[in-house]
């Protein structure tokens, strides 16, 4: 049964995945990219958990939380620069 | 038991992730799109982190944390990067198909409202001819 539930989660967030890559390489506007790339690495999060359940490794959650610090970080920076022409100033 | 609890949580979580990035996909503009990702992909991640902590709880001796920290994490910023998607979509001025809301105060009929009717409408016919007028003229 689990094995079973993760395999359509994985065909789920796969496909979610390949969304996100279409409105990346569509977006008509700049912060539509953006937005596509923030949704990418939360649903990398999404892959990498139920990798972890699925090999029954702890270890992928350092990499998922190295993961959504790093997003964060990109989504404002790239936010920031659209806002003010400038990240730091 | 646990383990159909688990499947659920998962299944749970994957279609969630999955609406809403066929949210970001299908809808019309901007700050549609904003929804999909920042609501329904942070709850879908939060449901497969918790049915992580749970099978890793019950594998492992012990509780297993690492998942509530990502959970907080992921809840704590969602809403922090919307909020300022949102801003950078505004400042740079995106279409929007949400309709201008009525002024249910102050209706049509009155002659005030005719006035700030005219004297808004004024201002969309000139930045349709011109990209540079001034934004209110008084009349």
């Amino acid at each position: 049964m689990l094995d079973f539930a993760i395999t359509v989660a994985f065909g789920l967030v796969t496909m979610a995945v390949g969304m996100c890559c279409w409105r990346l390489l569509r977006g008509p506007s700049t912060p539509d990219r953006i937005l596509a790339l923030d949704t990418l690495y939360v649903n990398a999060i999404a892959l990498l958990m139920l990798l972890g359940i699925h090999l029954g490794n702890a270890l992928f959650f350092e990499a998922a939380l190295l993961i959504a610090l790093m997003g964060f970080i990109g989504t404002v920076a790239l936010c920031k620069y659209l806002l003010r022409g400038d990240i730091i100033e | 038991m646990l383990e159909y609890f688990l499947s659920l949580l998962i299944l749970t979580g994957a279609i969630f992730t999955f609406i809403g990035s066929l949210g970001l996909l299908r809808l019309k503009d901007f700050y549609m799109r904003l929804h999909g990702p920042t609501k329904a992909t942070t709850l879908g991640v939060g449901s497969l982190l918790i049915a992580s902590a749970v099978f890793f709880s019950s594998r492992d001796a012990g509780v297993s944390l690492h998942e509530v920290l990502i959970t907080l994490f992921l809840f704590i910023t969602a809403p922090v990067s919307a909020h300022l998607l949102a801003k950078a979509a505004l400042h740079l001025n995106l279409h929007s198909h949400a309709k201008i809301p009525v002024n249910s105060a102050h209706p049509v009929e009155d002659k005030d409202s005719e006035i700030d009717g005219a004297r808004l409408a004024a201002p969309t016919k000139e930045n349709n001819s011109s990209d540079i007028s001034p934004p209110h003229k008084s009349v």
